[in-house]
């Protein structure tokens, strides 16, 4: 499904990601651990190509948006193509980044029209179901001053969903709220576990990585560190590195 | 106070004030009409990446915030036509001047707002696929609009005052109406009712923006 390789990316003079290989395949789980700075958001954001990256290649469904020239550095695909691929895959922000000025019918009808051409019906038939699906469908007249965090999260899960991406990436979807709060966001990400949808999650929820990713990757200084079975990296058995991360995370 | 006791003269001196209200209310129009999506394209050529078109930009803006619009209107109707073979008419030359200026203050305005907007904003739209026009347009405009009502009803309040100095390049404009009337009738009380004019047009603006405002409270950012 994903294939991302070496990827190399620095920021002026530090470099964030020092070669990170990740491949998700379908219906897998995948949730990213690791301390502050030590690159998740930075791998997230390059393969949503809100970032791009110094070199390294990633494929999404057999087909590649970026790799490396024979010059070492990386080439992405013309942006027409690359587009097209881009819209395989869906982000959800921890501060949601909704549109303040539109409902939050409105906020999951929007890119539907725009980017998929759909018509008003079907965009709004489609929109309904995923508020519904979120535990929504009441809020759809709100806008999202009015909402709490979580049910704004729960609303750009939503957006998210609307585009029927075949991947979609969290990045600490869960940090901006408090626990009660993220458990009602932590319940619609399960559900979509359930689903066998694929999906990339950030998290700092050790118990939610352990009970829903299928896999757990652990990074720290632009690396990954450790990457294997949920059980195997969190469980009892796990490493030197995990039990002092998890120490200072209070897991 | 002769015109405020008297109806009837009252009425008589708006009548000869008549030609005037239309060119002040001309000259009013026209400059929003023309500054304002002047100044939205000088905001965009501001932030350009390119400094090709950033550095004219921010020259442009200097220039007509540094110097007096009396000097620029001046400018325009005596120098253009020195250095060009174009002539211009007073009120033409008017409504040049005011729109070049007040797209400066407009373009600086604009520019604030979209600033404003958060990064994240531009972000989700990339990861939803839409395009920059209907990013820009769908997106980000609608919430810069939010934000600069305040400061751009400012500027229309002080450009209903400003129309009075195209009576320096003799336009006749209300101001004017109002001194010609004041010296014939040898009194200063058409001033004072040229002053009472200015002030019912910016309470019709000052409704007018509360309106918008009122429209545009639908959410808070
Ligand atoms: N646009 C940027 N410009 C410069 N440095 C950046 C930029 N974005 C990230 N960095 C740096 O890259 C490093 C990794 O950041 P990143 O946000 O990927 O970490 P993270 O693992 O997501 O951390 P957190 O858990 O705090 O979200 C940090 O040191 C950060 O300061
Ligand atoms: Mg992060």
């Amino acid at each position: 499904m994903l294939q991302a390789k070496d990827i190399y990316k620095r920021f002026g003079e530090s470099e964030v990601l020092k070669g990170v290989t990740l491949n998700v395949s379908r219906g897998e789980v995948v949730a990213i651990i690791g301390r502050s700075g030590s690159g998740k958001s930075t791998l997230l954001r390059c393969l949503n190509h809100l970032e791009t990256v110094d070199a390294g290649s990633i494929a999404i469904d057999g087909q590649t948006m970026v790799e490396n020239g024979p010059d070492g550095r990386a080439h992405y695909r013309p942006d027409k193509e690359l587009r097209g691929l881009l819209l395989k895959m869906g982000l959800v922000f921890q501060d949601y980044n909704l549109f303040p000025h539109y409902s939050a019918l409105q906020n999951v009808t929007a890119a539907q029209r725009m980017t998929l051409r759909r018509s008003p019906q079907e965009a709004e038939q489609r929109a309904m179901l995923l508020l519904e699906k979120v535990g929504l469908a009441d809020k759809a007249g709100e806008y999202p001053c009015n909402l709490s965090g979580g049910q704004c999260q729960r609303v750009a899960i939503a957006r998210a969903l609307a585009m029927d991406p075949e991947l979609l990436c969290f990045d600490e979807p869960t940090s901006a709220l408090d626990p009660q709060l993220t458990q009602e966001v932590l319940s619609v990400i399960r559900q979509l576990a359930k689903e066998k949808r694929t999906m990339i999650v950030v998290t700092h929820e050790m118990n939610f990585a352990r009970d829903v990713a299928d896999r757990v990757i652990y990074m720290d200084g632009g690396r990954v560190v450790e990457d294997g079975a949920a059980q195997d990296v969190l469980g009892s058995a796990r490493s030197e590195a995990i039990r002092q991360f998890a120490g200072e995370v209070g897991y | 106070m002769h015109y405020f006791n008297d109806p009837h003269a009252l009425l008589q001196l708006l009548r000869a004030m008549r030609g005037g209200i239309v060119t002040t209310l001309t000259i009013f129009f026209a400059t929003l009409l023309i500054s304002i999506p002047l100044g939205m394209v000088v905001a965009l050529l501001r932030m350009s990446r390119h400094k090709a078109l950033r550095l004219p930009m921010s020259l442009y803006i200097l220039v007509m915030r540094g110097t007096p619009l009396m000097l620029q209107l001046f400018a325009i109707y005596f120098a253009v036509p020195m250095l060009t073979p174009f002539h211009m008419d007073r009120l033409v030359a008017t409504i040049v001047a005011f729109a070049l200026n007040y797209a400066a203050y407009f373009a600086e305005i604009f520019r604030g707002g979209i600033e404003s907007i958060p990064v994240g904003q531009y972000e989700a739209c990339r990861v939803l696929g839409l395009s920059k026009v209907q990013t820009f347009s769908h997106i980000i405009l609608p919430q810069v609009v939010k934000r600069v009502v305040l400061p751009v009803s400012n500027e229309v309040i002080t450009l209903v005052k400003d129309t009075s100095l195209a009576n320096v390049i003799a336009v006749a404009e209300l101001f004017r109406a109002a001194k010609n009337e004041a010296s014939r009738a040898a009194t200063i009380e058409p001033l004072f009712v040229a002053g009472v004019i200015y002030l019912l047009m910016n309470g019709v603006v000052t409704i007018a923006f509360s309106r918008m405002n009122r429209a545009l409270a639908y959410y808070k950012d």
